[in-house]
């Protein structure tokens, strides 16, 4: 994904303010990256230039925590962020159902945001509320038992209209 | 005036305070609402503002506290009311109309709602209490005594409550004297392994260096478990003040909680604490008059469960990639920044101040020998009260499964019990009398791990599980050791293709060579017990595997490759749509004769017919093998 030059040019601006609260100590990288990712919602590779330079550690130093971690993510996010809950209770209850739902509708795969960035979709190991599976988080809010017809239900609530039958082709799982 | 004294009565005077705001909050009636992430989930916080506008339209004079989580996960939003002269009484399953008719009815009124009550918190003439059903006679609750009762962002209630008394207790006497105390309590790591504790804060005490540090690890990634979450969220105060005492032990100045940044909830509780107790002069320098210094910071763990590993913790606290590195030395002589380092789970803190304070001879009255006190289990799956259960160590799995959770929802029949995770393994119905310790899990080819536990029925194949434990395991593989970076992976292979029926004669043995390969080349925890849920549903579950190798048949009807979808044309009530309304995909139609079928070339296998077709007709089966399809019809 391209960014523009202004998105460019608000993630250099706010990663420096970032960096004015923390000294160059590499114990930092990660609560830097973090905050980053608070302010813009990802971690953008000119600010992890920037960090690095910060940090006086090689840019690829920081691009190999930012690539290690699950948290980070490396492209924008779509305005409303779709997590689903893959952890061990959430499988046995129907977990992955919830995801081919969430990828059907948005017409997304896992890490990727939809084209008019609104929705984001991302896969999360547990985020322990595994007695209300299967689990969905939109937004920092937890949605649980989750089926599918729910998931139709979410996105009507943000005002996405579901039309019956307009399925792209070669949506249907193979076979035997 | 002697330092320990001083001690006494600067945490007296603390005390006396808090016990005075505590009456204060229970002379007139008061409401609990769990507000843990759990209960937030179901909906708490809408309960919270229903009772808030009913007591302010009503004019009721009540206190309403956010609580955290009383591990009775099944039931919630949970609400509890304190009224005087009635006993304190639960509400499970509580909705916005139950919330109103509580002030009502019961604040307003004198009328209990007993309709709607779980049970009362205390034995009782009037309403049965938690310890009257057989879940409450096997609870035994240390470390889950205050989770649910008290405002986990007030240091008050934890201290009206007997909380931070170990702390004061322990700075007046010698470090060396709280060690033995916890050597000899037996106490062992909460957090999977169950190393003893007392040895680990020994050999950090005994390291040479002015610094040290102290850790929370409270990276509980494995999915499946959220006891650590659960006690963070409910009792901060309980793990900082083990925290404290674990520093004041091995002669630590700084300490940290590693919390996982999906838990924001947790993270915010534990830092208002931190907050708390340093106004409190619980933390901070001097602490108490005594003249030990003593400080708290948050970090944050960036979502890799290989972090949970002591070394790969450390690893990420020095921003790097969380890669385990080699022991020894171990944190307890080299670890954060190289200096010496106890790293403790949130559970094994839980128990310090308990076992500080009430002695080691108390602590080892529960339990077993070799593995002293309680075991915290985060009850999941197929189990109908699922939530948090706190009982002795040598419980049977069975009394676990069948008395705290219930049993089986549905009439179904229980297949097995996962423990510990993606390290553990599962164990059959021949091992549920099995007694519950760190030795006898691990005997059994299962882990005690930290403490997730997932129970299986008769719909869940094992082939499936294993599999997709080992999917979790190979992408948290943080790629150092060969063996566990491509052993996995060709394991996972292996299973993906038998479940997707494309086993071959061999490939079971195949995975057991690979497996023992993966467990003696790899560094760290995570890839030494990877294979465990493969191994151990190998072991008791062969028979599945076959059935999907030779037979290309799922005997639990889970992999969705290995079944169809399909509507038996006898039971369908012909005036129906339910189904056809559910298909995502408008994979069923109707038939010259009325009769709804599922086009199979269209169909997602997502279940929603199945779920949509009515109780009373129950016509939507799966089959395995899905050629079972074409005979059906003919």
């Amino acid at each position: 994904m391209v960014l523009t030059e202004e998105e460019k040019r608000v993630a250099l601006e706010q990663t420096g303010s970032i960096l004015e609260n923390y000294p160059p100590d590499r114990g930092n990288l990660i609560p830097i990256l973090q905050q980053v990712q608070e302010k813009l919602g990802y971690v953008p590779l000119v600010a992890m230039e920037e960090v690095a330079r910060h940090l006086g550690v090689p840019a690829v130093d920081v691009y190999s925590v930012a690539t290690f971690y699950n948290q980070f993510r490396l492209i924008p996010p779509g305005k409303h962020q779709v997590k689903v809950c893959m952890g061990t209770a959430c499988h046995m209850k129907g977990g992955h159902i919830i995801l081919d739902c969430w990828k059907r509708r948005l017409g997304i795969d896992v890490n990727q945001v939809t084209p008019d960035r609104e929705f984001s979709l991302e896969r999360v190991a547990c985020v322990g509320c595994c007695t209300m599976a299967p689990v969905t988080v939109i937004d920092d809010e937890v949605h649980g038992k989750v089926t599918p017809t729910r998931v139709d239900g979410l996105l009507f609530s943000f005002g996405v209209k579901i039309p019956k039958g307009q399925q792209k082709e070669g949506e249907t799982v193979e076979q035997g | 005036m002697s330092r320990d004294k001083v001690i006494k009565e600067n945490f007296t005077k603390l005390q006396q305070k808090s016990r005075a705001a505590w009456e204060s909050l229970r002379e007139r009636p008061l409401i609990l609402v769990g507000t843990a992430t759990c209960g937030r989930a179901a909906g708490a916080l809408e309960i919270l503002k229903v009772i808030k506008e009913e007591l302010a339209k009503s004019g009721l004079e009540a206190s309403v506290l956010e609580v955290g989580c009383m591990g009775h996960c099944y039931a919630e939003p949970l609400v509890t009311v304190y009224k005087p002269g009635f006993p304190p009484i639960c509400y499970g399953y509580v909705t916005e109309g139950i919330a109103a008719r509580l002030v009502q009815d019961f604040l307003g009124g004198d009328d209990p709602c007993l309709e709607f009550a779980l049970a009362a918190l205390e034995a009782n003439d009037m309403v049965p209490a938690f310890t009257d059903f057989p879940r409450g006679m096997i609870e035994k609750n240390i470390i889950l005594d205050k989770c649910g009762l008290i405002d986990p962002e007030n240091i008050e209630h934890y201290i009206a409550l007997g909380g931070y008394a170990a702390l004061a207790g322990a700075l007046g006497r010698d470090p060396g004297q709280v060690l033995e105390e916890i050597k000899a309590s037996g106490l062992r790591g909460r957090g999977g392994a169950g190393f003893p504790t007392g040895r680990k804060w020994e050999t950090c005490r005994l390291a040479p260096g002015e610094e040290k540090y102290v850790i929370c690890n409270a990276d509980e990634g494995d999915p499946g478990a959220f006891m650590d979450r659960a006690i963070l969220e409910s009792n901060p105060h309980q793990v900082l003040e083990g925290l404290a005492i674990a520093a004041y032990t091995v002669g630590a100045r700084q300490g940290y909680f590693y919390i996982r940044a999906e838990y924001p909830l947790a993270v915010a509780r534990v830092k208002k604490a931190i907050e708390q107790a340093r106004q409190a002069g619980l933390l901070g320098t001097n602490i108490l008059g005594s003249g030990f210094d003593f400080d708290v910071d948050v970090f944050q763990g960036s979502g890799a469960f290989v972090c949970g590993e002591e070394t790969a913790l450390i690893a990420s606290m020095e921003g790097e990639p969380g890669l385990p590195r080699h022991r020894p030395p171990f944190p307890a002589t080299a670890g954060l920044r190289g200096k010496p380092t106890v790293i403790n789970n949130v559970k094994t803190l839980s128990y310090v101040p308990h076992i500080v304070e009430r002695g080691a001879r108390w602590f080892r009255e529960t339990g077993t020998d070799g593995s002293p006190g309680t075991a915290v289990f985060a009850l999941a799956g197929k189990v109908i009260n699922t939530g948090l259960a706190e009982v002795p160590m040598g419980t049977t799995l069975r009394e676990v499964v069948y008395d705290v959770g219930s049993g089986i929802p549905g009439g179904k029949a229980f297949k097995a019990v996962q423990i510990g995770g993606p390290s553990g393994g599962c164990l059959p119905e021949s091992a549920l009398d099995m007694p519950i310790d760190f030795d006898s899990l691990s005997q059994a080819g299962a882990m005690m791990g930290s403490g997730g536990m997932v129970i299986l029925d008769e719909d869940d194949c094992m082939v499936e599980i294993a599999r997709f434990f080992l999917d979790f395991t190979q992408k948290e593989s943080c790629g150092k050791c060969t063996m566990c970076r491509l052993g996995t992976r060709q394991m996972l292979d292996i299973l993906e293709a038998i479940t997707k029926g494309q086993g071959k004669p061999g490939d079971i043995e195949l995975l057991l060579e690979l497996a023992e390969d993966v467990k003696a080349g790899s560094l760290c925890g995570l890839g030494k017990t990877a294979p465990n849920p493969v191994l151990s549903t190998i072991r008791y579950f062969r028979d599945e595997y076959e059935a999907h190798i030779k037979e290309r048949r799922c005997p639990a009807l889970m992999c969705q490759s290995l079944i169809a979808y399909y509507i038996l044309p006898e039971k369908c009530e012909r005036s129906c749509d339910a189904c056809v309304g559910s298909c995502p995909v408008e994979a069923i139609y109707t038939n010259e004769d009325r009769i709804k079928v599922i086009d199979q070339q269209k169909c997602v296998k997502c279940a929603s017919c199945l779920e949509a077709c009515p109780p009373q007709y129950k016509a939507v089966i799966k089959l395995s093998p899905p050629e079972l399809v074409n005979e059906m019809g003919a």
